[in-house]
């Protein structure tokens, strides 16, 4: 599965789209890491928790993604993008969305 | 003795407006050298917004990569902000928070590209959220997550 975030698969060609696709996740943090989150803001800098929580997020809605890409029939996604809205209190949806195409 | 413990409070508070004016500042100048260097390294490695377009044959494979930091402000700057608040204006205290986050995500990618054969980046985007305070507290939890992606690419060998 080949995923980019521009319009086409740069030295290949596209033959057929397929429209969007799209993959999501919703994350909830544990109290353990809430509380040495809050240990940390403190003093500031990175909570290294949270980016690592977020990051296997994404890989996440990416992942899930590219599944409902390989069930179209497509070999590439193009046109990615990434987007995160909080839904409630200590919960992050994460999701990422694309258009599903066939390249050569 | 008496007052001292009356005020307890206070003095806890202060404290902890203390150790986040010391420790937060150290750790700022820290990660500001840190990312100097890291940037003075990959300077040579093209990164661009636009969509770039490559001759046939030119290209051999592209994929995406990104790159994220969750950062917080410590209780100092919290205060500061706060106070920022009453007037208006700028709010120095956030603006470096923000941009040591954005230039770590950028790095991170880069450095990410450069580990997976990638020769450059187009296409570059960058995304800001805030988080919201944690289930247990309802206090705003002051950091903000920072994340760059876009498509690297690996040029053929001719």
């Amino acid at each position: 599965m080949i995923l980019t975030n521009i319009q086409s698969v740069p030295g290949k060609k596209i033959v057929e789209h397929f429209g969007i696709v799209q993959g999501s996740t919703v994350r909830a943090k544990h109290a353990g890491r809430d509380f040495m989150a809050s240990l940390k803001n403190i003093i500031g800098g990175e909570l290294k928790g949270y980016t690592q929580l977020l990051q296997e997020a994404r890989e996440e809605a990416v992942e899930r993604m590219s599944e409902q890409a390989k069930q179209l029939g497509a070999n590439a996604v193009v046109n990615i993008r990434f987007g995160t809205a909080s839904i409630a209190q200590g919960a992050a949806e994460l999701f990422a969305y694309g258009t599903a195409v066939r390249v050569e | 003795m008496d007052i001292l413990l009356e005020n307890m409070d206070l003095i806890i508070s202060l404290g902890v407006i203390m150790i986040g004016y010391f420790a937060g500042s150290a750790a700022e100048r820290k990660h500001y050298t840190s990312i100097k260097k890291r940037e003075k390294e990959t300077l040579g490695f093209p990164v661009v917004t636009a969509e770039a377009y490559f001759a046939d044959g030119r290209v051999k494979e592209s994929f995406m990569v990104s790159g994220s930091v969750v950062i917080s402000m410590d209780y100092f700057k919290r205060l500061l902000g706060n106070l920022r608040n009453l007037f208006g204006g700028r709010v120095k205290a956030y603006e470096s928070l923000i941009d040591r986050a954005r230039r770590e995500a950028i790095l991170r990618m880069k450095e990410e590209a450069q580990m997976m054969g990638g020769d450059m980046i187009t296409n570059l985007r960058l995304d800001t959220s805030t988080l919201t305070g944690s289930a247990n507290r309802r206090s705003q939890i002051g950091s903000v997550e920072v994340i760059a992606y876009g498509t690297a690419v690996v040029f053929n060998q001719e």
